[in-house]
């Protein structure tokens, strides 16, 4: 079997590309360095991260790909799934070696999983942006705490920037512990410093803003008010709007 | 905030509970400097209510004040129930709160009539025009026009709001003069002729002068009641047809009549197959907007009313057993987009894999087929040959039903032992 060695960052899972394309030679597997050693190794070779071969790597695929395809890889790789960084590996050698389009071969194994795959983290983008509560807070910063279940803030950033651009907001993936938060020019990526802000993933009260609970409730009312108790479906309920998110929704909570 | 706010919420978002629409699509509006919000354009649900409907929007209205005596509303004159309005600045400030925490996408406004159409027009405008000239508002907003209401008052509107929508509630006109006589169609299609004219007005000037003021951008859309009068199914889906004809109706929602006022002898008593039936016209209403289908192919006279068991798509494929197999490797969209199992997307999706080879079954099944349902419409090498003609529609139609629900205690006992 032989393997690469690398960063587990994107630009080298691109160098990796570059390499395996220079030296004429494809791993079967992709590790990052202090990994176990498969049994049986023919082969080794570890790439070092350089963004001039990462950018002449990507630039090929822009060449080849939709903006849509491109889009996917990068979804992929948001799912920081264990099979992520192989199955993109594998995907973008079809794209390199094929001299027609394969994003639309849709009977392909590769081309295939590179779809479902970046559609469930498209999905989960989509609830974040469906499913975000934003509290104010005593300084006048909405904040809202979230949990993913792929790495998907960023790609949910630009959706929040465009909609929230004249208030401060901050979003805090409280599962990989940082988040971004936007001053009304720009944002920037940080980490809570102070443990006490949030409690059990939620905002600790006395930093909430004086009328936050007020309109908590009046939202909770609504919520009750506008159900059509003739036409219960809580199934349907939770098929839209799954269980793991409730725990953030003030809704949900009596 | 008040905390008779609270109050008022609760009351007017129960009373305008039964407005099905909740859709925010259809227009995109990007965060312009200073402003609040942006509109996405497909449209975003920030939450589920225990009947598993979208929260979208804030639907609420103004007030449950009603001059009308309609038989099949809540709001009706006649009913004994509390009444509350909203000060426009009230409404206004809870919708840009409840934005800015993500709670909704925009606002959906409505309300009972006061003293005349017009004047309950005026009001719901000033809380549509301060959101937009106030408070930078720049959401979705769903605003309902009164029937009955004047142009120029239709005409501001359209201005302001996203979407504009007149409900025609009754199917048939005689229905309607039974159940509202101070209503009648003609008050609702005027408005309704009313935003078609001021949406295809805009276009024109916008064609000339990229600034000028868009008019209702994401068009208009319409509810009907379905099972609070004689209407058939037929009737509904031919009235949907010629409404879609109309450049601007970008929508008709299908609203199963729940018995709101039990008391009125002029109601039908409502069976369980309401909230079915429902179901099957929006999956009728479906084939007319994506499938190509026309209301005549889906029903006629000689079957008014939709099958109950199975969805239209499947229906119509087994009345026509003579347009089948269909060979997915060669047959052109069209035809693609009509075989049961398939949807829009495997449609497409099978038109462009199809140039990088044959399909077969698995590439079918990896597109998203429900070869369930698809088998005996298809034709395929590897098919044993065993499609609608040699397994009979009848056959066909037994085993793709919708497995009907248990049977009762007594048809149980009645069937006990024998299986067919």
């Amino acid at each position: 079997m032989s393997i690469f060695y690398y960063d587990k960052t994107f630009d080298g899972l691109l160098s990796v590309v570059f390499d395996a394309y220079k030296i004429k030679h494809f791993p079967q597997a992709l590790l990052a360095e202090g990994d176990i050693e498969p049994m049986f190794m023919e082969r080794v070779h570890t790439t070092v991260t350089d963004s001039g071969k990462s950018d002449r790597v990507w630039t090929a695929l822009r060449k080849k790909l939709s903006k849509q395809a491109l889009n996917h890889i990068h979804h992929v790789w948001q799912s920081e799934l264990p099979e992520a960084d192989y199955l993109i590996f594998r995907y973008i050698r079809k794209v390199i070696d094929s001299s027609h389009s394969v994003e639309t071969h849709f009977a392909d194994e590769d081309v295939m999983a590179m779809l479902k795959l970046a559609k469930k983290v498209s999905k989960d983008t989509m609830y974040l942006i469906e499913f975000v509560r934003f509290q104010k807070t005593t300084q006048n910063i909405f904040f809202a705490p979230v949990a993913p279940d792929y790495n998907t803030l960023p790609l949910a950033l630009r959706h929040f920037i465009d909609r929230f651009a004249d208030q401060h907001w901050a979003l805090y993936d409280i599962r990989r512990g940082y988040g971004f938060y936007y001053d009304l020019q720009r944002v920037e990526q940080i980490t809570l410093p102070d443990e006490n802000a949030l409690i059990d993933g939620k905002i600790n009260p006395t930093l909430l803003a004086e009328d936050e609970q007020q309109f908590q409730t009046l939202w909770r009312n609504y919520f009750k008010a506008i159900t059509i108790r003739e036409r219960i479906n809580k199934r349907q309920q939770r098929q839209h709007m799954p269980a793991r998110f409730w725990h953030l929704l003030p809704e949900m909570q009596n | 905030m008040k905390e008779s706010v609270l109050h008022k919420l609760t009351i007017l978002a129960e009373s305008a509970k039964y407005d099905v629409s909740c859709s925010s699509s259809g227009t995109i509006r990007r965060n312009k400097a200073g402003m609040t919000g942006s509109t996405s354009g497909w449209g975003i649900c920030h939450s589920f209510t225990e009947d598993g409907r979208c929260v979208s929007l804030l639907k609420i209205l103004l007030t449950n004040f009603c001059l009308f005596d309609c038989a099949y509303c809540v709001n009706r004159r006649s009913n004994d129930i509390e009444r509350v309005a909203f000060t426009p600045g009230e409404l206004a400030e809870l919708t840009i709160e409840f934005y800015r925490r993500n709670y909704i996408e925009g606002l959906f406004l409505s309300s009972g009539v006061i003293k005349s159409p017009d004047h309950t027009m005026e009001k719901m405008l000033r809380v549509v025009k301060d959101l937009r000239t106030i408070h930078h508002f720049n959401g979705y907003i769903h605003m309902k026009t009164i029937p009955g209401a004047s142009q120029e008052l239709v005409h501001q509107a359209g201005l302001y709001a996203d979407r504009l929508s007149v409900n025609l509630e009754i199917p048939l006109e005689q229905d309607l003069k039974l159940l509202a006589p101070e209503k009648d169609h003609q008050s609702v299609y005027k408005p309704m002729h009313y935003i078609q004219q001021g949406m295809v007005q805009s276009l024109e000037e916008r064609r000339k002068f990229r600034s000028a003021p868009r008019f209702a951008p994401a068009g208009q859309s319409t509810q009907i009641i379905v099972g609070a009068a004689k209407d058939n199914d037929k009737d509904i889906l031919h009235l949907s047809s010629a409404l879609y004809q109309r450049q601007s109706m970008k929508r008709v929602y299908y609203s199963g009549y729940i018995p709101v006022n039990t008391y009125d002898k002029r109601l039908p008593v409502v069976k369980d197959s309401s909230l079915k039936r429902e179901n099957r016209l929006y999956q009728a209403d479906w084939l007319m907007r994506f499938y190509q289908f026309n209301a005549n192919e889906i029903l006629d006279d000689k079957s008014p009313y939709l099958d109950l068991d199975m969805d239209p798509k499947l229906a119509w494929a087994i009345r026509h057993p003579e347009r089948f197999p269909v060979d997915v490797n060669t047959a052109d969209y069209a035809t693609i987009l009509r075989i049961p199992g398939v949807g829009v997307k495997s449609a497409k999706m099978i038109m462009v894999a199809r140039k990088h080879g044959r399909l077969n079954l698995n590439g079918l099944k990896k597109i998203g087929v429900v070869l369930k349902r698809a088998q005996y419409f298809i034709t395929n090498n590897e098919l044993p040959h065993y499609t609608i003609h040699e397994a009979t529609p009848e056959y066909v139609k037994r085993v793709l039903r919708d497995t009907p629900s248990l049977p009762s205690p007594a048809e149980q006992q009645l069937s006990f032992g024998f299986t067919d």
